[in-house]
């Protein structure tokens, strides 16, 4: 520590070369902590404990496939199973079939199962004794700029209501605010799946998929594998995951991230090592007089060899710090601006040791091999400047 | 002041570098040749073109720092190219699908067709309509097809757990006339009647058991896998099966989900809209299949698009400071002979030029590097997604195409320009005196 000072001036002494070599390393660094907050969003995504203790229970012949109601009943006594809950997609869309909005028709108790949704108890009331009433998550509320007590029209692409029309009338009643912005209904819309199957002539009383909690933990497999026993050999034949798998396996479906994001780093941190590798060069080569002052004065090999070291783990360590502080600055913008896609966009801890980490690792290997040259420098050699 | 000229200068190379990104080949051609005359014909030129000489047989010296340029740029160059490749691969995959000849019918305002239901009667009035070509003998070129989703164990993950979406197509004889780039490459067609399907190669790379021969499990149903087929398209990420056997087995009857229709040409298609919504027994939609693939793309490939633009801006801000750093120190190091060459009487344009040169060569280097590894890594690389509009898994293949990699070039001379252009400057202006004093 007391030669820090020793170190930060001979840093930066040349300024802009420095100051450029930072700026590359903060790109570096931002560009590693937004790709990482995207990939820890998305490998987060159903991992919170409300999720570990739901069971989501489709068509094992596809997700498109309706179930009987009745089973609804059937799942509930299985043994293990807290409560049952059960939707329909509907498929909304807001005045442009463009405009998607997911819309779920769900049973009275289907808020019950998602505690992490909250909803001020007397809309939540309303919303109960209502027939024709919906409530809309807070993003999508904000997004039209809709009040409790409006009248919202909804399309849906698929279902027709009585009169063959595809245009639903629905009344809000409330709105889903969502409690650590973990809960997916916040960008949605739920509206009674009575009304629903009442109103509609395609549904005759099937259901999309059910949800069931859990009592215990541990017990999840053991419930999933019986309630899918409950329809084997049926025409309607289930397929019980957790909300945990079946999100992960969505969102594999969908691209591998991981994959991407590794890939991307890789490249950005092979060209980073190779340009700041090349400054640290130059920095050493540079300064060769000044290194065998310093041993001729008595500092031992092996401290110039710590103190080079140090000076490119402090350049990494300034870069990777800045860039993911920037990063923090930047995620909320991020997440408001993906709309929905990424959830809650943020330098976790995990990001943070990791960054630190990688710019402590980079900063050794760059400094590695100046670092050996100005160990074995020969002082005579030196400052003769042979 | 001096702060408002330098900030003056760097907004206006920004505003000169979005304006070159936009630039068309030719306006590039244009300018070389500018380039080219002014270097052949002027007293400046030649001078320019000396030093420029002098720097770069001096480069092999300055190898490490020369080298950061190439490659942070085709570091930059190859993720862009490759972010960009994937974006084309899916659109092209869903724009080839589509042609102008061919139409699409679903349900009004169904946005894809697993959202759409057409009655078996509707399915046999649209097939009516005037427009649709016939064949050899007088029956129209329109097949009515069922699409439903399915799902099946992915390839090297867990079969009991790891399920992927894939889309089921029930189809009837229409649509092998109909689509016919699509060929059987293994084993055979399926038999109509019979719980046999074929799949797509994109489906076979994705979903365990597709070999022919093998039976697979939907639902509680055992299916044959008769053979492969290939159409080098979206349609090569489905399953295809009888849509008699299809419908019950899917609970879905004789109802269909849409109706495709070989047009005689593309003109015969607004014919063909206009008797479909004039027909009071229909409420359809139809969309020409090269429309509908489109803009089935639209959303994705934007989206894939701005995260490598996004991408690539940042690490082209890595880039362009490594570029400035390399030939900050390059005219450092070059301090003397420059001052000397002022000294006798070259002035300041050629020294200008002259480092602006060996930057841009570079970093054309590093360009060209980098549109290389990426089209060598990732020209023809397979990727799937969750298709936009479909329920099933979409695969596709990258395309590296030459105007990407020429996109990729133009990223690379854009930084190539701004990492030479400030210390070209600050070599044309040092003071003669102390650079030549200077060690």
């Amino acid at each position: 520590m007391k030669y820090l000072h020793l170190i930060w001036a001979s840093l930066f002494r040349r300024k802009t070369r420095t100051i450029l070599t930072l700026v590359s390393i903060i790109a570096a660094f931002l560009l590693f902590g937004l790709l990482d907050a995207v990939r820890v969003s998305f490998a987060e995504a159903g991992q919170s404990a409300n999720g570990a203790e739901r069971l989501q229970t489709g068509a094992r012949l596809s997700f498109i496939q309706p179930l009987p109601q009745g089973l609804g009943a059937q799942i509930a006594a299985v043994n293990g199973v807290k409560d049952v809950a059960y939707a329909n997609w509907f498929g909304g869309a807001y005045q442009d079939p463009h405009n998607q909005i997911f819309t779920f028709a769900v049973s009275p108790n289907y808020l019950d199962v998602y505690p992490e949704v909250e909803v001020a108890p007397e809309q939540r009331q309303a919303f109960d004794k209502s027939l024709n009433g919906i409530l809309a998550g807070e993003v999508i509320v904000k997004k039209y700029g809709w009040k409790v007590g409006d009248k919202i029209p909804l399309q849906s692409q698929i279902f027709p209501n009585k009169d063959g029309s595809k245009n639903w009338n629905f009344e809000l009643l409330g709105v889903m605010h969502s409690k650590d912005e973990k809960a997916f209904q916040s960008q949605m819309i739920v509206m009674h799946w009575k009304n629903f199957d009442e109103s509609t002539p395609y549904n005759r009383g099937m259901v999309g998929w059910y949800i069931s909690r859990v009592t215990d933990l541990n017990q999840a497999d053991r419930v999933a594998k019986s309630i899918d026993a409950l329809s084997a050999n049926s025409d309607h034949e289930t397929k019980t995951q957790t909300e945990q798998a079946a999100t992960k396996n969505w969102i594999k479906q969908m691209a591998d991230i991981g994959l991407i994001v590794t890939s991307i780093m890789g490249a950005v941190f092979f060209t980073l090592v190779l340009l700041t590798g090349n400054t640290m060069m130059q920095a050493v080569r540079e300064r060769t007089s000044e290194l065998a002052v310093l041993k001729t004065i008595g500092f031992s090999s092996h401290s110039v060899l710590a103190m080079v070291l140090a000076e490119s783990v402090l350049l990494l360590l300034l870069g990777g710090v800045i860039g993911l502080g920037l990063v923090s600055l930047l995620a909320p913008i991020l997440t408001s601006s993906s709309g929905g896609m990424i959830t809650h966009a943020s330098v976790g801890p995990k990001s943070w040791a990791l960054g630190v980490g990688l710019a402590v690792a980079i900063g050794l290997i760059i400094g590695g091999l100046p670092a050996w040259r100005a160990m074995r420098l020969n002082i005579v050699d030196a400052l003769a400047g042979r | 002041m001096k702060f408002l000229i330098g900030l003056l200068t760097f907004v206006v190379v920004i505003a000169g570098v979005a304006l070159f990104l936009s630039l068309p080949w030719p306006g590039l051609l244009v300018l070389l040749v500018v380039l080219a005359l002014w270097m052949w014909l002027t007293r400046h030129g030649r001078q320019a073109a000396s030093i420029t000489a002098v720097g770069v047989s001096t480069m092999a010296q300055r190898l490490g720092s020369s080298a950061v340029i190439v490659i942070g740029i085709a570091g930059v160059v190859g993720v862009l190219v490759a972010m960009f490749a994937m974006a084309e691969g899916y659109s092209e995959t869903l724009r080839r699908t589509g042609s102008e000849d061919t139409a699409i019918v679903m349900r009004g305002a169904s946005a894809a067709e697993v959202s759409s239901v057409l009655d078996h009667d509707s399915a046999l009035v649209i097939a009516q309509a005037p427009g649709i070509a016939k064949d050899d003998h007088g029956k129209p070129i329109a097949s009515p097809e069922l699409v439903v989703a399915a799902n099946l164990p992915m390839k090297g993950g867990n079969p009991e757990e790891d399920f992927g979406s894939v889309q089921l197509r029930g189809i009837g004889d229409e649509a092998w006339q109909l689509r016919t780039n699509a060929k059987i490459i293994a084993g055979r067609k399926f038999e109509p009647g019979k719980y046999e399907l074929v799949a797509g190669k994109g489906a076979q790379r994705q979903f365990a058991g597709l070999e022919p021969g093998k039976e697979i499990k939907l639902g509680n149903q055992k299916w044959t896998v008769t053979g492969i087929f290939a159409s080098n398209d979206a349609m090569d990420s489905e399953l295809w099966a009888d849509a008699g056997v299809v419908g019950p087995a899917y609970r879905r009857g004789s109802s269909v989900t849409t109706v495709f229709a070989r047009l005689t040409g593309p003109a015969a298609f607004d014919q063909f809209k206009a008797a479909l919504s004039s027909d009071p027994r229909l409420q359809v939609d139809a969309t020409t299949t090269l429309d509908y693939f489109s803009k089935q793309s639209e959303g994705t490939s934007k989206a894939i698009t701005i995260i490598g633009i996004v991408v690539g801006v940042i690490m082209a801000i890595g880039a362009v400071f490594g570029a400035l750093n390399t030939m900050f120190a390059a005219i450092a190091a070059r301090a003397r002979e420059i001052a000397t060459l002022r000294a006798i009487g070259f002035r300041g344009l050629p020294v200008v030029m002259a480092v602006m040169l060996e930057t841009m060569m570079l970093a054309l280097i590093g360009g060209a590097l980098g549109g290389a590894l990426a089209w060598l890594i990732f020209n023809g690389y397979t990727a799937s997604t969750l298709a936009a509009g479909t329920t099933g898994q979409l695969t596709f293949e990258f395309r590296v195409t030459p105007s990407l990699l020429w996109v990729g070039l133009k990223w690379a001379l854009a930084i190539g320009f701004i990492g030479g252009l400030f210390p070209a400057l600050r070599a044309a202006r040092l003071p003669v005196t102390t650079a030549l004093r200077e060690l």
